[in-house]
């Protein structure tokens, strides 16, 4: 028997060898981005703020197209959340975008619930990967990640300071999803307005231990660029799918009496810097802080309150497989247990059909044996009658023969005395 | 819902993210700016920023008797020093009385992308004077990876970066008899192909006449399929007509003839890889001489994530869902040793 004997060498800190010549593995991250390119992207954006704050223009103008639906209605009872799918298309790239909106947020008279609707989709998704993650027989590669990676919290532009609403929410979320903040309709503010509205914002967020997204600085050729993005945040953002010819080009602008709005200048409002970061730089890394950080979060969170524990590095153990199997015992002896509950049911209904059907049956049989005794005496009866009757009848007959002996008898006799008389008459 | 942004085919995109304020796509004549482009497809750019950062991992394993050349086709492959006998060189190589089975880690690096590659060699296979079950400790080596990769997955708190010892691909050296599969060989492949991707590869093939080479290949083919055994490129993988026409092809040429060889020489006043011998030099990496280049480009250049993903997505898998699907699982006490071990040591 051959045994094995396994050495590696180095493992960790692997020895760096030089290349004689090319070998070609350079095109690894062509191969990489290839095989994604043929998979696709999917991107998840939940929108949270209140009706009316330009959610869905919002959304028209980063993607540069028409979602479909309507401004929602002002008297919903509750909040809860719409998400629509779309398939978009630029260059060889396919994004599968998915659209959360929160419909009705804020309306409420009571607002205290109002976070949970949002907290339990989320968890949902999260839920939805982690059960797949957990199947037996499961398909990671070609799962739909309906995942939300970034959550665009829209700020009314009350230009004094948050809503305890918002910090509420955004305290309820930070730890569950990218929160980036932005400031909406934010061509009602003024530039000074805006400049101590967005300290103000910022303050407040630190105050209350608001963890918010920020850029990753960690990488060179984007570090300069997302820290001093990280010092513009929250965004003041304007957004419009009209166009309005400014010179002579046709911008994306709000038209007002006193002046155009134009989303695209950097000048006016965030836009631009907000679909910079969101979509050009980090789509990214929103992805994969979701997945390393926020899923792993709940992963982390839910296996333990399902009672699984990892145990520590030199007890080398199996115990999530164990209590993997000791669950699903557990599962399967309910089944059983159910099983044998519907089983026993159906063996009970069936006894109490037979007895009922063996009741009517009796019945049956003694209505039976009623009628027959019923016809019984009838025809007994009938019979007497009948016999009575025949005996008058042979009274009768006798009678009647009785009677006619007698008249033979008489007519005998009289007709002797009438022979008597003829024979006296002739002679 | 299928709505399509405005796709605009430019002749140049400039890096946009250099350029903090104003995204400008240069088209032939000069900066315009492009107000219908969202920027979606700037996320390729992004993963590859990303896929260069966390480098690559690769683990190649090697399988064939003593003497078939797999140290130097390493070697000839990757351009450098990363076979065991290169690093452990030992002062007389003896062949182990049982199969061994070392792996040995290089971080090369390539215009910018990293990769650790891992070559695992098996000395001692084959070369036994009774080889039944030779294969068994290489299998064992294989689904270790698979195990120590599942304990990782299903931990609590999990790394990021799960560390990926699996076993990406077998290269199987043929010896160039000319005729046949051996038993062992169809044995070994038989087992194998069932649990990862194999490669085989006809060694020495320089002892091979051309007519030779193309009947032995032929035969080769015949005697896979006759056995059922799906080596890499495997039929039932291939994901559409492309993949299948470009699949197709390199299951023609399967078993790839090599021959490898770390020295240079002077060819045509070129200095290339190649073998002397009185009758002339054989050129590695010439495709009228050998096969070594569709090796290497299959392998490294075309399929290597491929490679991965099968690994991964399929039979890691499928080694996933027979183990969560055992009944009997073993208990390890806190000391390490499983129980079935103590009771057997307590009787």
């Amino acid at each position: 028997m051959a045994s094995t004997e396994i050495a590696r060498q180095a493992g960790e800190g692997a020895r760096a060898v030089p290349l004689a010549g090319h070998v070609g593995f350079d095109s690894m991250p062509d191969q990489l981005v290839n095989k994604s390119v043929n998979h696709g992207f999917c991107f998840n954006i939940l929108c949270v703020g209140e009706t009316g704050l330009g959610k869905s223009t919002l959304m028209d103008t980063l993607f540069n197209t028409k979602f479909e639906g309507e401004p929602t209605q002002h008297n919903q009872p509750g909040v809860t959340l719409k998400s629509n799918t779309y398939e978009l298309q630029e260059s060889n790239v396919r994004l599968k975008l998915t659209v959360v909106n929160t419909v009705g947020f804020g309306d409420q008279i009571n607002k205290e619930d109002s976070y949970k609707s949002i907290v339990e989709f989320i968890d949902a998704q999260f839920e939805a990967y982690l059960q797949e993650e957990l199947k037996i027989k499961r398909t990671l590669h070609s799962y739909h990640d309906t995942r939300i990676h970034a959550c665009l919290y829209f700020i009314a532009p009350t230009g004094h300071s948050l809503k305890s609403l918002d910090l509420v929410t955004m305290k309820k979320l930070d730890s569950k999803v990218n929160i980036i903040p932005i400031i909406a309709k934010s061509d009602a503010i003024s530039k000074s307005e805006l400049a101590k509205f967005k300290i103000k914002i910022t303050s407040e967020l630190v105050s209350n231990g608001v963890q918010i997204y920020q850029f990753p600085t960690d990488d060179e050729s984007v570090a300069e660029i997302n820290s001093t993005m990280n010092s513009h945040l929250p965004f003041a953002v304007v957004g419009s799918t009209e166009e309005v010819k400014i010179g002579n080009k046709m911008v994306k602008a709000r038209q007002y009496p006193w002046g155009t709005v134009q989303v695209e200048n950097e000048n006016h409002c965030d836009f631009v810097k907000l679909r910079e970061m969101l979509i050009r730089v980090n789509m990214e890394d929103l992805r994969e802080q979701t997945h390393t950080r926020h899923y792993e979060l709940y992963r982390r969170c839910k296996l333990e309150e399902m009672g699984f524990k990892d145990t520590d590095p030199d007890s080398k153990p199996f115990s999530l497989q164990e209590t993997y199997e000791a669950k699903r015992n557990e599962f399967m002896g309910e089944l059983q247990k159910k099983e044998e509950e519907m089983r026993q049911m159906f063996v009970q209904r069936v006894k109490e059909k037979e007895a009922e059907l063996k009741e009517a049956e009796k019945e049956l049989h003694e209505k039976f044996d009623r009628l027959k005794k019923l016809h019984q005496d009838e025809k007994k009866k009938l019979e007497e009658k009948k016999k009575s009757l025949d005996d008058e009848l042979n009274m009768f007959k006798q009678k009647k023969t009785a009677a006619e002996l007698l008249q033979n008898q008489a007519q005998q006799a009289g007709g002797s005395t009438t022979l008597k008389r003829d024979k006296e008459r002739k002679n | 819902v299928s709505n399509s942004s405005s796709s605009t085919s430019h002749v140049d995109v400039f890096q946009y993210y250099t350029l903090p304020c104003i995204s400008l796509l240069y088209k032939a004549g000069g900066p315009v700016v492009d107000f219908s482009y969202v920027g979606i497809d700037a996320i390729l750019e992004q993963m590859r920023r990303k896929a260069m950062k966390q480098g690559f991992e690769l683990n190649i394993m090697v399988v064939g008797q003593s003497g078939l050349g797999k140290s130097t086709l390493m070697n000839t492959l990757f351009k450098s020093k990363v076979s065991r006998k290169s690093v452990l060189a030992t002062a007389q190589e003896k062949i182990p009385k049982t199969i061994e089975i070392k792996s040995i880690s290089h971080d090369i690096e390539e215009k910018g992308v990293r990769m650790k590659l891992t070559v695992i060699d098996t000395p001692g296979f084959g070369d036994q004077i009774n080889n039944e079950n030779c294969w068994q400790p290489i299998m064992k080596f294989i689904n270790d990876q698979y195990e120590a990769y599942l304990q990782e997955e299903i931990n609590i708190n999990r790394k990021k970066r799960i560390p990926d010892s699996r076993v990406h691909c077998c290269i199987y050296f043929i010896p160039p008899t000319g005729h046949c599969l051996r038993p062992l060989d169809v044995e070994f492949m038989r087992r194998l192909s069932k649990v990862v991707n194999i490669v085989p590869v006809i060694a020495k093939a320089d002892t091979l006449t051309l007519e030779e080479r193309d009947f032995f290949k032929k035969k080769i083919r015949e005697e896979l399929r006759a056995n059922g055994i799906d080596v890499y490129p495997q039929k039932e993988f291939d994901e559409d007509a492309e993949d299948r026409m470009i699949n197709e092809k390199i299951r023609e040429m399967i078993p790839f003839a090599v021959v490898g060889s770390d020295q240079e020489y002077q060819v045509n006043g070129r200095r290339l890889l190649g073998r002397k011998t009185k009758w002339g030099t054989i050129e590695v990496e010439n495709i009228a001489h050998c096969e070594f280049a569709y090796l290497r480009d299959l392998l490294i250049r075309t399929h290597m994530q491929n490679i991965k993903d099968i690994t991964s997505s399929i039979h890691y898998e499928m080694y996933r869902v027979r183990r969560l699907n055992e009944n009997n699982t073993v208990v390890t006490h806190a000391n390490g040793i499983p129980e079935h071990h103590l009771a057997a040591h307590e009787m």
